[in-house]
């Protein structure tokens, strides 16, 4: 079953078990549509969005707090209704989306950048530097991501220069998340590599004299990269919500420029006094969205495991 | 069958008696959507820092229910010469860990309230120094005529020498410079109740003082105060019944709360005002694209500012009536306010824009601004709303919001471009706020609340003048004269006073004073 774990090409999966596995399964068609309208508003916002809620001057406080269609009061230009500082939410929704997606996949991104070399470097290195990376992990673990988070971004605002933050705030954010998840991948990427490194193929590939570099990226890479890629679709809606849980705590994106996670939050202060709409279709959108990525990500790691074929 | 009954008796006893001895416990209670800073009553000059420990520290001259003037500390005063004012202090006045109160402490108190970290220095600002006449009797020299004295020192409180000097904790904690002694988290006063434990952001308890001077209203045997930072929360707790009180009750849910047959709603007028304030004495903004020179200097750039404000849409919407827009930087009902000075410059964003196009920024500007998330009502709200606006004439505001823990050390260091901050003068006299707003910054304290250092030599010469005047009517043309300056020059952009509202329990009695202090002594569960 090696074979599957080697079949990473695009072309090569499709008509592979992947692909038809993939289509035979409806959890993950639908998943896979749901997450694909999400995304197709969150790239196109600025489109397809009926307001622009970033665009400050667009903003009228005397459209605020307007309810959602259906409701006594609604207006017809904003379908979801409008939050406190007359935001449309469903325009708020997609523009806060792209910030959520962006995060979390950039910040995957930077943790399977990290966790994956780290992760090689050690299982093939072994010995001293094996041992220290893997302690490292293990310390960095014993700490909740979210602590890690907070720290980066405490460090980040203390070193920075005066009036920077503001422009760099999202970069922040994508660092703290992603630095703080790398030891996952690290782990899993190195307990693959002690496997994969027994081989015949790595052992010919040493004989002719190809450079350690060489046989780390080329040749031991494409063979563990099956269970990373489970990995960061599962924590691609972690890292989206580790960026709603940090934007609700303050320390994210600022206020003008909200996320689905400052919505959620901004929209928190409302719930009891019957404006449930400037929190719930936020919250939804949110759910939505982590759900598709999750049964997707889900149905990935079954389609991957030879042991469930 | 029997034997069944009997023990389900002698469980109904056993809760009877622990019913009984819960009831002789009152425990009181009361969240706020922030803490104090510090135990450390010199530390920060902030209502919600002062009325936490307006319940462990007392002032010589406080307030009474109706704001009126009450005796504390001091017995009796009055004026034996134009600069010296004579305070016979309390007899038999204990300290907590039992040291009496003496003229040494008051002494000790101006020193300390007049250091480099204090923030109390705009209070003791007048006083040249304080002569000791026996251990009950100071005399207070000031160093112009200040018949206002008594009426500008309630929130100077009161603490021990003698723990002060044991516990080093004889200058005052600095939230500025991070510096922190025993204060930060002890306190010893003379107060109606005592520190009993104190964690900061999560619990506060305070425990009746046995050994008080007098007896107070209050029934509680324990107060345990709770910092609540989200509305929602906070709202959800009292509607729960996991707090007595708590304030303030964010204004979406004040229709919810007065609804609440188990709790009632407090409301009224605030004595606090809401203003914007703009560094105008860097010659180049920190946070700012314009490079070189300082756009605030500019009187049309203030005024622009002011113009392109909605005030009315703000007070309206984001604080959803419950705030009154005002062109003053005191409201109704200080000593000083003149009706006829109130009025706001149109909101004109046009007038804003030309303004803006003649100052030389026809394209606008970027500034930064920060603003608290859990100071006023709705802070965060209304700086996003002026966001907004701005952007209408084309001034791009890149807003900071960020907690009162870390905001206040940051705009009071003058860390800021453009900041939002609320102001109650404590004196309930025009005198404070132009001393300590108005006035360039200068020694002891004064200006040392004019964050962005708005300077005009005429408010500077008036000052001190208007301290010293004791004829009214002078008095009042004076201050009349110093707020129409400051007007014409847009020194600062007032926004509006907000309104206080409180929730609580229908079995709790207490007294809401117009400056948002909520002293236990007056509070009775019934």
């Amino acid at each position: 079953m090696t074979s599957v774990a080697s079949q990473t090409r695009l072309a090569r999966w499709w008509d592979g078990d992947l692909a038809y596995g993939f289509r035979r399964s409806p959890v993950a068609i639908v998943s896979a549509l749901v997450l694909a309208v999400c995304l197709v508003a969150a790239l196109f916002a600025p489109w397809i969005a009926p307001h622009n809620p970033f665009d400050l001057a667009t903003l009228n406080l005397t459209d605020a707090l307007a309810p959602p269609h259906g409701m006594a009061g609604a207006r017809p230009e904003y379908l979801l209704g409008t939050d406190d500082q007359g935001r449309d939410v469903l325009s708020a929704i997609m523009f806060g989306t792209r910030i959520s997606l962006l995060v979390g996949v950039a910040a995957v991104a930077l943790s399977v950048m990290l966790g994956v070399s780290l992760g090689l470097v050690s299982g093939y290195g072994g010995g001293r530097l094996d041992a220290f990376i893997m302690r490292a992990a293990d310390v960095q673990l014993s700490f909740p991501a979210i602590l890690i988070a907070l720290l980066i971004d405490g460090v980040a605002r203390a070193v920075l220069p005066r009036g920077a933050h503001g422009d760099v705030a999202l970069v922040v954010l994508i660092v703290a998340i992603g630095v703080s998840n790398w030891p996952t991948y690290a782990r899993t990427v190195r307990s693959s590599t002690l496997v994969e490194k027994g081989k015949e193929y790595v052992q010919a590939a040493r004989v002719i004299g190809i450079t350690p570099a060489a046989i780390l990226f080329r040749h031991l890479l494409p063979n563990v990269l099956g269970p990373v890629l489970v990995l960061a679709t599962i924590n691609i809606a972690t890292a989206i919500v580790l960026e709603a849980t940090l934007s609700f705590l303050g320390v994210g994106v600022p206020p003008t420029r909200p996320s689905l996670g400052t919505l959620i939050r901004v929209g928190n202060d409302f719930l009891f006094s019957g404006e449930w709409w400037i929190t719930i279709f936020p919250g939804a959108a949110l759910v939505i969205l982590v759900l598709a990525i999750n049964l997707l990500g889900d149905w990935l790691r079954d389609a991957l495991n030879p042991k469930l074929k | 069958m029997r034997r069944m009954l009997r023990a389900l008796l002698a469980a109904a006893i056993v809760a009877a008696a622990f019913g009984a001895t819960a009831a002789l416990a009152v425990t009181f209670r009361f969240a706020d959507q922030g803490d104090a800073l510090s135990m450390d009553p010199h530390a920060l000059n902030e209502s919600l820092q002062l009325s936490v420990m307006g319940n462990v520290y007392e002032p010589l001259v406080g307030r009474g229910k109706k704001l009126e003037l009450v005796p504390i500390l001091a017995t009796s005063w009055k004026q034996t010469a134009p600069t010296v004012w004579r305070f016979v202090l309390r007899k038999d006045v204990k300290f907590h860990d039992g040291t009496p109160f003496t003229a040494d402490d008051v002494i000790f108190n101006y020193e300390r309230a007049k250091s480099e970290s204090s923030d109390m220095k705009t209070y003791v600002a007048p006083i040249k120094e304080i002569k000791k006449i026996d251990d009950l009797t100071i005399d207070v020299v000031t160093s112009e005529p200040f018949p206002i004295l008594p009426d500008t020192i309630g929130f100077w409180y009161m603490m021990s020498k003698s723990w002060c000097e044991k516990n080093n904790a004889k200058e005052p904690v600095d939230v500025r410079k991070g510096k922190e002694n025993a204060a930060t988290l002890k306190a010893n006063g003379t107060g109606p109740f005592m520190l009993k434990s104190r964690e900061p952001g999560i619990r506060t308890i305070f425990v009746p003082n046995p050994r008080y001077w007098t007896k107070v209203e209050s029934n509680i045997t324990e107060a345990v105060f709770t910092p609540i930072g989200n509305a929602a929360t906070r709202v959800a707790a009292l509607v729960s019944g996991d707090i007595d009180m708590m304030e303030p009750v964010p204004l979406q849910d004040i229709e919810k709360v007065s609804a609440n047959a188990s709790l009632k709603l407090l409301q009224g007028p605030e004595l606090r005002t809401i203003f914007l304030g703009m560094d105008q004495s860097r010659d180049e903004l920190l946070y700012s694209s314009v490079k070189g020179k300082n756009p605030f200097k500019d009187k049309r750039v203030r005024q622009a500012f002011y113009q392109a404000i909605d005030e009315n849409a703000i007070a309206k919407t984001v604080m959803r009536g419950a705030a009154t827009p005002t062109a003053l930087m005191v409201a109704p009902g200080i000593n000083g306010f003149v009706k006829e000075q109130n009025t706001r410059l149109p909101y004109d964003t046009a007038t804003a824009k030309k303004l803006l196009a003649d100052a030389g920024y026809p394209n606008g500007f970027e500034v930064g601004m920060n603003c608290p998330n859990d100071r006023y009502v709705n802070d965060a709200q209304i700086c996003q709303a002026v966001a907004a606006m701005l952007a209408r004439i084309d001034v791009k505001v890149n807003l900071m919001v960020e907690t009162k823990a870390t905001y206040f050390p940051k705009i009071l260091s003058r860390e800021t471009s453009f900041y939002l901050l609320g102001w109650t003068p404590a004196s309930y006299d025009a005198h404070n706020p132009i001393f300590a707003l108005l006035m360039s910054p200068g020694p002891s304290g004064r200006g040392q609340f004019n964050l962005g250092s708005y300077a005009n030599k005429r408010i500077d010469e008036l000052g001190p003048q208007i301290a010293s005047e004791l004829d009214q009517k002078k008095r009042d043309a004076m201050i009349a004269e110093v707020f129409k300056i400051h007007s014409d020059e847009v020194g600062h952009l007032p926004l509006h006073q907000q309104a206080l509202a409180w929730g609580m329990k229908k079995n709790v009695d207490l007294v809401q004073l117009a400056d948002n202090i909520n002293l236990l002594k007056w509070v009775v569960v019934k």
